[in-house]
């Protein structure tokens, strides 16, 4: 079984690294909310008394890369349906659960790659970690962020049927729960409306978490941040599993 | 003769509704090792479901089916290990290599590391593709990708392989090219053949045995002299029209069919 999940993880790899555009394009936008937003509006934030930007926009934007990446990863379950070759996998010889764990882990792992590219990026604009212990926590929780968005992405492959489908999700989900997050403003000042909302998006927690272990600044304490990514974690692999297993061809 | 084998495949009083629709209705038939099967009938007359069922892509409502001997349904693995398989539509991974696709079947079917090597060079040969062991899959043309999923069928080496619709598209020569194979797949190993096509003519050729199946029914079974005897017609095609019916057919497709149809539409664009 470790044999299959290796090469189904490897061939999301293999297929990832192929294609350099992907590459580009995955990072290239959180790249420009950095610069832009940072830069941008760097010297109200500091005005405003919340300190410097950049430094509280890196882990919301590090969140958008690994958000972006695995979603848009449940495509090549989608191409995989499409295209035929999920035949191939269907009808061989091993457990659905293990095909998808082998695809979504691979996902995942280019999902977490990109984030980690971002962070360096960061560092060489000036992004300074608070502490290295720290840093290898926020390691973890990219890695639970881009597992359970992974599985996530790999649900809707699975159940829907087009292109625009998928863009659709990505424009009437993704997106706000992005942007009613944390990621791009702090929660301290935001009007109580904004607040409630944040607290019932799973992605709040994970901005939260990274925020906590990068700059060691937490909303809700990185106790419950981790209860809340854990949470949504196992529920996203439920259902992920659920709509691969009802694949029909 | 062919009574005192076993049945590689037997097939025994399956159906197959979706909501209120038969798509198959009680069909039952045996082929044993290795004999070429042809599995004939108009679109929509149940063939695509009766070979998924065998492939174990659908569950029968009812009824049994065994590869090898092994369920279907109860000892999926152990069936799935039986057959290989070649779809009508491609399902090779395009950004891989000829041998990645070929190497990650051998681990989906777990063949040991030490011979893994060796078989897919052995069946690159075979195909002739072994010139092209390293190109992407989507430099390939229409035919090579059939001889690659021919190959990439074989490495597990099944006691059954599959072939639906396996020479559609192809030009005459690949055509009689894979047909080489195919009866000295079944000649020298003993692998039972078991395939469909709209073309009688290479069934009347190829197959030791036939089947037409009509409106989920199996209408009639035999050797091509035998079918002919009992319609009264002197060909395959013939008999096949007289079973059948010379009325145009439409057929139900699911939408991942629908969506696939549509994806090598735009690709060919």
């Amino acid at each position: 079984m470790m044999r299959v999940i290796y090469v189904l993880w490897l061939r999301q790899l293999k297929k990832y690294g192929r294609s350099k555009s992907r590459v580009v394009g995955a990072v290239g936008q959180p790249l420009l909310f950095l610069l832009a937003l940072g830069y941008g509006l760097g010297s109200v934030f500091a005005r405003a008394g919340k300190g410097d930007y950049i430094q509280f926009l890196v882990p919301g934007v590090i969140v958008q890369t690994i958000l972006f990446a695995s979603i848009f990863w449940g495509v090549n379950i989608l191409f995989d349906r499409m295209l035929g070759f999920l035949k191939e996998l269907l009808v061989a010889p091993v457990p659905r659960v293990v095909i998808l764990l082998g695809s979504v882990l691979g996902g995942a792992t280019t999902a977490f790659l990109q984030g980690v590219l971002v962070l360096l990026v960061s560092l060489a604009i000036g992004f300074r970690p608070y502490s290295l212990p720290l840093t290898l926590v926020a390691f973890a929780i990219m890695a639970m962020l881009a597992i359970g968005i992974t599985s996530l992405g790999a649900g809707l492959g699975s159940i829907i049927d087009n292109m625009p489908g998928f863009q659709a999700v990505n424009n009437f989900i993704i997106f706000p729960l992005y942007f009613l997050s944390s990621s791009l403003y702090p929660l301290d000042s935001a009007p109580p409306a904004l607040k409630i909302i944040a607290m019932f998006n799973p992605l709040s927690y994970a901005v939260d978490a990274l925020r906590g272990t990068l700059i060691n600044q937490s909303h809700y304490g990185l106790a419950t941040d981790f209860a809340a990514l854990g949470i949504t974690m196992i529920a996203l692999i439920a259902f992920g599993t659920i709509c691969f297993r009802r694949i029909q061809t | 003769m062919e009574s005192t084998n076993f049945p590689t495949i037997a097939v025994d009083h399956v159906t197959k509704s979706f909501g209120d629709v038969m798509a198959v209705d009680d069909i039952s038939f045996e082929v044993y090792p290795g004999e070429i099967f042809a599995f004939l009938g108009p679109n929509g007359a149940g063939k695509s479901t009766t070979i998924k069922m065998l492939t174990t892509l659908l569950r029968p409502t009812s009824g049994a089916l065994r590869l090898a001997g092994k369920d279907v349904v109860r000892e999926q693995a152990a069936a799935r290990k039986a057959f290989g398989v070649v779809f009508q539509d491609p399902s090779l991974d395009d950004e891989l290599t000829a041998y990645e696709n070929m190497e990650l079947h051998a681990v989906l079917y777990g063949l040991p590391r030490a011979m893994m090597a060796e078989r897919i060079d052995m069946l690159l040969k075979l195909v002739e593709l072994d010139a092209r062991r390293g190109s992407y899959v989507k430099t390939f043309s229409g035919g090579m990708k059939r001889r690659l999923e021919i190959a990439r069928g074989l490495l597990h080496e099944p006691q059954i392989l599959f072939l639906d619709e396996p020479t559609l598209g192809l030009d005459t020569q690949t055509r009689n090219v894979l047909w080489a194979y195919v009866r000295e797949l079944s000649r020298d190993r003993k692998m039972t053949i078991f395939f469909t096509t709209h073309y009688l003519e290479e069934a009347e050729d190829i197959a030791d045995r036939i089947g037409i199946v009509d409106r989920g029914k199996m209408v009639a079974m035999g050797r091509v002299d035998e079918l002919r005897q009992q319609t009264g017609t002197d060909s395959l095609e013939g008999a096949y029209l007289a079973l059948t019916g010379k009325g145009i057919r439409d057929e139900e497709v699911s939408a991942g069919d629908n969506m696939r149809a549509h994806m090598r539409a735009r690709r060919r664009s």
